[in-house]
């Protein structure tokens, strides 16, 4: 075929960009891409957060005062949207997949490095479209869960917009997917069994498994959506027939699994660092995989907990609080492996570690007012209240974004040869662990007592601690800095740090750093225990 | 596309003799199909569930005959069996009867086609006239945009299995094989949805 | 090791102390208002102390393998080769899977009192035709004798307003006027897009599903004014989509519903 020979040559192509021209350019090297996938999704998170100011600014004070009401809506709209299209899931699936997946499985790139760039290159067009979607005739408002008939009655072209966005984030996250699997399956240098890979490697095989099955359905849906605006079909549209419940059940189908789509990477990266920084095993390896084997398969089959207020009935509600509440053990086996992994280690306490012990703090908190939510009677009083918003932030902020900031400070020197500074990372996650609790927390108050979420204004009573809340808002903001200063600082003249700083033996360490287009200079090292600490490990070829 | 990517890694790994896997790009295809088949259980899904809870209301109209899609049943039944000859004749090296096949499996595929074209204009309902209606215009168009894909991707083999300069034979059966793939996934697809749509 | 032992068990009853006393003395809900609401705080409490059990023993257990398992300056090399520990293993699954079997129980016994595992669908008086399927909210299990005392409302939502209509009477209100410790019986519908019904004194909520009339039932328990929220995003002023709803005695509420059917209309 002629397409092998020019693919041949991609890799020492004079005519690719050198420098860091190259993170522009359609490169098919994973480590490009996956660098692409993360500046990218950051990129966008400054923008969703932006737009999570805007929402704090507003609630500052009870009136509807900041902006007119149908804009909040579509700032909220826009917020949840970008923060998990283009933020959380690129990140954790693409950025650090991408990146680092094919040391794991010692290979030279992944399984198919021209559907990985194609994955990446539907990005950033579909989620400027969706930005600028704000600036035309006014962007989505019906929530990121666009339920009908609202998403089918409000002005119609930027939820159009939204549906276009969200329907080509799902194909590159599917094809990212299919590439993972294909990768981690398949691709395995001779001698590496499945029970020797990393444990992000099967985080993502989860995670991607997962995309696999439930991504189509949300296109589907949005599909039938679409028709049902532009082709005035009836599906969800009450008035000509339709169920409004059908559209629920399908778009919980694909989005309560897209929750572990979130967070089961991160439960990857928290397995890699952990062990690094305490210097020792992670702790009950098997179990760790098979916890993440549950948690797809039960995953898969407690979409229902969104919808207890629907009019679902009486014995689907009793099975899906169940379904729902097992979670909680297959996770737990997880929080509690990595306790045990801390216990009787020499811990680094460094800005890696930090966000890493926040993480399974604040997770801990998240996950267990999820299954409190998860409770029928309980559910009932809170659903679709700031108690929920609290829930879910402190599972997502608390714990994914947490651990993508511990995951660039773990990984910087990966990637660039340089340390960053330990002093600003540490400032950087004083500031942001404050003010992300002062934010949340305050929340959680807030639902119980009858603030429902998706407002603009609400009762003077709750005043007080919506400003607390704002006040952690702008805390996270200012973190920021620091984080940024730190990024640019080390790029440009941080200290050396070798090749492997922290002395880790998962594959990645064991080339150079930044590693070299073909990923090693020889063959591939054959790694069969990554989490051989405080053993004597030779590392065969 | 899966066609397209898998090449790179198997030419590095020619220069890298530890490194030889086998070829994984029909594992990434069946991936591929499993998620496709996921947005098709999608419709069936919702498809029986208005079934089951919503009612036909008085007086709409949702009636489906049986002779059309009986015969584009066997249709496709049919094009799947000549694909897999094809496949066979290829392999013991008869291009030209392989290309004879892949052009009666294509025909077929349009046939299927113009039936089903048939069958829309002869319907006693539209599109946005209820709710089976749409359900049935959308699950029937989406599976019917598959067989119009899988039939343009079935000339194009044909052309490539050509018996002098084609790029397909015996030694690069990939193509081919993928296709082929494809076909009977959106043979079996239909099944389903004959079974579904138009027994139930 | 028996020193340790000590204080291990010491640790572990300060946080089962502090848990039972925050659970116990820290009020997060509003006021109790329906014959559901004190049946909600009952589970309420008993999440909130087995949650914070939880979560105060993990976080005591990640800091302190912080301080205590900290590499000091002059330290190198690894910690113990520790790879698991079965018995371990096997403790954290079950425990955790007993107490989720509990929680769901017990939460199904709260949700079987609240009466919200009857099926309404049958026996609702207000059920209209066999083709219109009507769904079910909450129907407190006590009191639920069909009796004369029964208050049927008709509920409309639209956006941005609830509007409250009283068969009986046959006149239109925009607050719902109920008698106190009388069983209200609402059937629910809605005009254009989705909206919920909620009163968070009374710890119930119920989406108002267009194209499904919907029920739910309630007894409220504690005269005065408590706001009707509507908690499912319905569009721009889905903020201020509010009603009031208005628990007063027998006497007063008679009073109240005598005028509004003389004078047919109040909004
Ligand atoms: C990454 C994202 C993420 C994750 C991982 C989770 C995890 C969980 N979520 Fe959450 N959830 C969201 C994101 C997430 N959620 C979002 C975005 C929404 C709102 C969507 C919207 O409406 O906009 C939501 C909403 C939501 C609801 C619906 C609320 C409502 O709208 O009314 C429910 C209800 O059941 C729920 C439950 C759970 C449960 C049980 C878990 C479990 O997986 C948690 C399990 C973890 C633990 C329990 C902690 C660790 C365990 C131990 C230490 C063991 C011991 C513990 C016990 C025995 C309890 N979530
Ligand atoms: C998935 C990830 C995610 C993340 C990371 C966040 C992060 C944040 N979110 Fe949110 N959020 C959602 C997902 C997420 N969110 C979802 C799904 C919803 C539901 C939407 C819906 O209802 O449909 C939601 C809804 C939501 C609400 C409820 C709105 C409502 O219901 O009315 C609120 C309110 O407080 C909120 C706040 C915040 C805040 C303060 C942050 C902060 O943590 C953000 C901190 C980051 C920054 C502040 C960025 C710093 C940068 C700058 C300040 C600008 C600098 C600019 C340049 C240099 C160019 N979010
Ligand atoms: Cu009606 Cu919100
Ligand atoms: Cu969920």
């Amino acid at each position: 075929m002629t397409i092998s020979i020019d693919n041949q040559n991609s890799n020492n192509n004079s005519l690719q960009p050198k420098g860091w021209l190259r993170y522009l350019s359609f490169s098919l090297d994973h480590k490009v891409i996956g660098i692409q996938y993360l500046v990218c999704g950051f990129l966008f998170y400054l923008i969703g957060g932006t737009l999570a100011s805007a929402i704090r600014i507003e609630l500052a004070s009870p009136m509807s005062d900041f902006m007119p009401r149908d804009v909040y809506n579509q700032v909220l709209t826009l917020h949840g949207t970008i923060m998990i299209f283009l933020w959380i899931v690129p990140v954790v699936n693409g950025a650090f997949g991408n990146y680092l997946i094919p040391f794991y499985v010692g290979a030279r790139d992944m399984a198919f490095p021209r559907l990985n760039a194609v994955a990446f290159w539907l990005i950033p067009p579909s989620g400027l479209m969706l930005v600028a979607s704000y600036f035309v005739e006014g962007a989505a408002q019906a929530g990121w869960t666009a339920y009908p008939p609202l998403s089918i009655t409000t002005p119609q072209s930027g939820q159009i917009i939204w549906i276009m966005s969200v329907l080509l984030l799902g194909g590159s996250s599917i094809f990212g997917g299919i590439n993972f699997i294909a990768t981690i399956i398949k691709l395995r240098r001779p001698g590496l069994k499945l029970m020797q890979l990393p444990m992000y490697c099967w985080a993502m095989l989860g995670t991607s498994l997962l995309v696999v099955l439930s991504t189509p359905v949300l296109a589907g849906t949005l599909i039938l959506l679409s028709f049902d605006i532009v082709a005035h079909t009836g599906f969800f549209n009450p008035v000509l027939g339709g169920n409004v419940v059908v559209y629920q059940h399908l778009f919980w189908f694909y989005s309560h699994p897209a929750v572990y789509i979130m967070v089961l990477p991160a439960f990857g990266l928290v397995s890699e660092i952990l062990p690094v920084h305490s210097r020792k095993p992670l702790f009950g390896y098997t179990t760790m995989v098979f916890s993440i084997m549950g948690i797809v398969v039960l995953g898969l089959v407690v979409w229902a907990h969104h919808m207890f207020t629907s009019g679902t009935p009486p014995w689907m509600r009793l099975f899906f609080t169940i379904a729902t509440a097992f979670i909680a053990v297959p996770t737990g086996i997880k929080f509690f492996n990595w306790v045990a992994t801390l216990w009787g280690g020499k811990i680094s306490l460094n800005s890696a570690m930090l966000f890493s012990c926040g993480f399974i703090i604040n997770f801990v908190f998240g996950g267990i007012t999820g299954v409190a939510l998860a409770q029928v009677p309980f559910d009932i009083h809170v659903h679709d209240t700031y108690f929920v918003v609290a829930h879910f932030h402190y599972i997502v902020y608390g714990g994914t974004v947490f651990i993508i900031f511990s995951s660039i400070y773990h990984w910087f020197p990966k990637v660039t040869g340089k340390l960053m500074s330990e002093k600003l990372g540490i400032i950087h996650f004083a500031i942001t662990f404050i003010g992300f609790n002062l934010c949340f927390a305050p929340q959680h108050w807030l639902g119980l007592n009858g603030m429902p979420r998706r407002v603009a204004e609400y009762d003077p009573q709750f005043q007080f601690v919506n400003q607390i809340s704002s006040f952690g808002a702008l805390l996270m903001a200012v973190s920021t800095i620091p984080f940024l200063i730190n990024i640019f600082l080390s790029i440009k003249n941080g200290k050396d740090s070798g090749d492997n700083p922290w002395n880790a033996l998962t594959p990645e360490w064991l080339t150079s750093s930044p590693p070299p287009v073909e990923n090693w200079e020889g063959e591939a090292p054959l790694v069969k225990e990554p989490y051989g600490y405080g053993k004597s490990i030779s590392i065969e070829n | 596309m899966t066609s397209l990517d898998s090449s790179k890694e198997i030419k590095k790994n020619d220069s890298n003799l530890s490194e030889n896997h086998e070829d994984f790009r029909m594992f990434g295809l069946i991936t591929f199909l499993i998620a496709d088949g996921m947005t098709f259980a999608g419709f069936f899904a919702a498809y029986l569930t208005y079934k089951a809870v919503n009612p036909l209301p008085d007086g709409a109209i949702y009636e489906l005959e049986l002779p059309i899609p009986t015969l584009n049943t066997i249709l496709l039944l049919v094009s799947s069996a000549t694909f897999h000859k094809a496949g066979k004749a290829l392999l013991k090296n008869k291009n030209s009867d392989a290309q004879k096949w892949l052009i009666g499996t294509a025909l077929l595929g349009i046939t299927f086609l113009i039936c089903q074209l048939f069958e829309y204009f002869n319907l006693p309902f539209g599109l946005t006239d209820n709710l089976f209606a749409s359900t049935f215009y959308a699950l029937t168009g989406f599976h019917g945009l598959h067989v119009t894909l899988g039939t343009l991707m079935i000339l194009i083999i044909s052309w490539q299995t050509r018996s002098n300069g084609g790029r397909i034979t015996n030694k690069n059966m990939f193509p081919l094989e993928a296709v082929e793939l494809y076909w009977h996934f959106v043979d079996g697809i239909w099944v389903i949805l004959f079974i579904i749509l138009y027994l139930l | 090791m028996l020193n340790k032992n000590f204080y291990l068990i010491l640790i572990i009853s300060a946080v089962f102390g502090i848990s039972f006393w925050i659970g116990f003395n820290v009020n997060l809900l509003p006021s109790e208002a329906s014959i559901n609401a004190p049946i909600y705080d009952e589970l309420f409490r008993i999440l909130f102390i087995i949650g914070l059990i939880i979560f105060i023993g993990m976080t005591i257990a990640v800091i302190y393998s912080l301080f205590k398992f900290r590499k000091r300056k002059d330290e190198f090399g690894d910690g113990i080769a520790l790879e698991g520990n079965l018995s371990l293993e096997i403790v954290w699954t079950i425990i955790p899977s007993i107490i989720v079997l509990i929680i769901g129980l017990y939460s199904y016994n709260i949700y079987d009192r609240m009466g919200g595992m009857k099926e309404l669908n049958h026996s609702h008086e207000m059920m209209a035709s066999n083709t219109e399927k009507i769904w079910a909210g909450i129907s407190p299990a006590s009191n639920n004798e069909v009796g004369s005392n029964n208050l049927s409302v008709e509920v409309s939502a639209m956006q941005f307003a609830f509007l409250f209509n009283y068969p009986k009477g046959e006149f239109i209100s925009g607050e719902l006027h109920v008698p106190v410790d009388h069983k209200v019986s609402m059937k629910m519908e809605s005009k254009d897009v989705i909206h919920a019904f909620w009163v968070p004194e009374f710890r119930i909520k119920q989406d108002i599903i267009p194209g499904q009339p919907t029920v739910l039932n309630f007894t409220p328990t504690k005269v005065g004014k408590y706001p009707i929220i509507c908690a499912e995003l319905c569009g721009p002023y889905h903020g201020g989509m509010r009603a009031s709803i208005i628990v007063e005695e027998e006497s007063d509420y008679n009073d109240w519903f005598n005028k509004n059917t003389k004078t047919e209309v109040s909004l």
